[in-house]
């Protein structure tokens, strides 16, 4: 059972994770704070409490593995990666710049700790499947993680990725859907709706779990729920707001997807979004 | 075609295949329902347990050798030139150029001799689509003994790597197994003076049986197997461009982008000398027999040594 304080101290890391998601795009005046916020909470269990991993040895062969398949919320994962130790928390604010490591996707090859490079949509789950059959072969016990957009799987690749989880009966992978009914263009309903969800994923041979995507005792359960799954992969759909934690962005979804807040606009999410460590026991 | 002994370089990839699958008990092989065409179906019955039918996906067949590769595996992917280029294109980039992978996408079919299946079979624009993207080593061996000593090389050879092969059996340039290939390398399969053919895959053989036509005319014709399309071997090009003055090369391929684009690119910026493309002509094939097809096509000794004659009229 986990621990009061441990939910408390994850909430903290969460809001973290989301004034750094403000102020790094705020800096780079570009970025995809919408999708970034509505992710955090799974980021801050996955990185500060499930993941095995190690900063100071990102090759450690059994590391769990952790594939952001929506390379465009890499705002959040910098900032996870930052606060676990993987680089210096100041090293954020080069976001997107020219020379950087954090790019606008998420790029393996520039910032040690990522699994993959992504950013073209619906790539994430096939690697994660390869990353799952690779740890059966070499008989090793890591598990593999795959964050996916809601709109990503409108993507016909994600299918035939589905299959292939299934089809291997690859019980090491945990897939989670950041379900926050927004894309680029609209409502995720309105521009192709994947309705019903849960049974797709039922129907392509998937463990199907849901969550409240911002509740960390929430998420923690469906996760161990997940590991506990024996002979197929299990999905997580969690339940998310696009924005989460920022008033103005919640409100207006669509205008956040893909646009940087002002200076004044991140004062005033930076407002809403309290110094949690400040009322920490 | 000539009278030289044949052998299909897709069997030569699934017998090495098999072999290298015994010396190293890290490499993985993927196919998407065509294991029977592309021989790796020799592979998965070797070795069950490191060999994954991908099915009908291949979008989903590079994005799991992405993955595969990323936890240490030495990947080998194959289906249709046309399918592991074109369709999964997208997935080649991110997943495995972008990310510098250990993958080595081996295609079958590619080109015109695919034959009777048509059109939509017959890949004529992967090499140019291939080397476009950056950490990418093409490679398309001349017949069957290169093809082995490419598998072996690509194996040792840590990144991604596109390797072209071919339906039906191909004419042997290298008896006795008498081939040094080295990624990156051009070899030099005949020599002469007068000009020079650069060929990959099938079209060494048509350009050696063309440099005989020539011979009878007192054309002393040079021709260079020039198996690695990326990275190209630049300091040969231009060494053979200045001494012979006056270059053909020849592809079963479009004359866009492939063996001849990347050729007369480095020609253009070193050593400009007089030259003719031989290819498929921005053009798609159709159904029919591979000689039939070469003929109508214009991929035949007759057409390499046309063109050579033609260069040489150009020639200062």
């Amino acid at each position: 059972m986990i621990s009061k304080e441990k939910i408390r101290e994850l909430e903290a890391m969460a809001v973290k994770l989301r004034r750094h998601i403000i102020e790094m795009t705020c800096a780079a005046a570009s970025g995809h704070p919408g999708g970034s916020l509505s992710a955090a909470d799974i980021i801050t269990v996955l990185y500060f409490y499930k993941l095995r991993h190690n900063p100071k040895d990102t090759a450690w062969p059994e590391r769990d593995r952790f594939v952001m398949s929506k390379g465009h919320a890499a705002p959040v994962l910098y900032a996870a990666l930052a606060e676990a130790g993987y680089f210096p928390v100041e090293y954020l604010k080069t976001l997107r710049r020219i020379g950087s490591s954090l790019q606008g996707h998420i790029d393996m090859l520039s910032l040690p700790g990522i699994e993959m490079s992504t950013g073209s949509l619906g790539q994430g789950l096939s690697a994660a499947n390869g990353m799952a059959l690779a740890a059966r072969l070499d008989k090793k016990g890591y598990r593999v993680y795959c964050l996916m957009g809601d709109g990503e799987c409108q993507e016909g690749q994600i299918w035939e990725a589905a299959m292939t989880s299934s089809h291997h009966k690859l019980d090491n992978l945990t897939a989670i859907v950041d379900h926050n009914k927004y894309q680029i263009d609209g409502r995720v309903d309105e521009i192709k709706s994947l309705r019903p969800m849960p049974d797709k994923w039922k129907a392509f041979g998937w463990n199907v779990l849901s969550c409240d995507g911002h509740k960390i005792e929430s998420i923690i359960e469906s996760l161990e729920k997940a590991e506990k799954t024996k002979g197929k992969p299990t999905i997580i759909i969690a339940e998310t707001v696009k924005g989460k934690g920022v008033s103005f962005m919640e409100e207006n979804p669509l205008d956040y997807h893909g646009r940087a807040p002002t200076p004044e606009e991140e004062k005033k999410a930076l407002s809403q979004l309290c110094q949690v460590e400040d009322f920490e026991i | 075609m000539s009278e030289r002994k044949t052998a299909a370089t897709r069997d030569a990839y699934g017998k090495v295949l098999v072999e290298l699958g015994k010396e190293n008990p890290n490499i993985v092989v993927l196919d998407a329902d065509l294991a029977v065409s592309t021989k790796t179906s020799m592979f998965a019955k070797a070795f069950p347990d490191r060999f994954f039918d991908m099915g009908v996906a291949e979008q989903d067949m590079i994005g799991t050798a992405a993955g595969l590769a990323a936890a240490g595996k030495i990947v080998f992917a194959s289906t249709f030139a046309v399918f592991g280029s074109g369709r999964a294109w997208d997935q080649v980039r991110m997943s495995v150029a972008y990310t510098r992978m250990n993958v080595k996408i081996v295609v079958t079919h590619a080109g015109i001799t695919t034959g009777e299946d048509g059109a939509s079979h017959q890949a004529n624009e992967d090499i140019a689509i291939m080397r476009a993207l950056p950490n990418m080593t093409v490679v398309v061996p001349a017949d069957a003994v290169e093809t082995e000593k490419a598998i072996r090389a690509a194996v040792k050879f840590y990144g991604p790597m596109y390797i072209r092969l071919s339906r039906p059996k191909t004419p042997i340039i290298y008896e006795n197994a008498d081939c040094d290939f080295q990624i990156g390398r051009g070899i030099v399969v005949r020599e002469g003076k007068d000009v020079t053919i650069f060929a990959c895959g099938l079209m060494v053989s048509e350009s050696l049986d063309a440099a005989q036509i020539l011979e009878k005319e007192g054309i002393r014709a040079r021709v260079v197997d020039l198996h690695t399309i990326k990275p190209l071997d630049k300091e040969l090009i231009v060494r053979c461009a200045q001494e012979t003055g006056a270059v053909v090369t020849a592809e079963e391929h479009s004359i866009l982008g492939g063996l001849g684009g990347a050729v007369a690119e480095v020609l253009v910026e070193n050593e400009p000398v007089p030259m003719v493309r031989v290819g498929l002509k921005d053009i798609f094939g159709e159904s029919g027999k591979p000689e039939d097809l070469l003929v109508k096509y214009g991929l035949t000794p007759a057409d390499v040594a046309g063109a050579a004659r033609a260069v040489l009229r150009r020639k200062k």
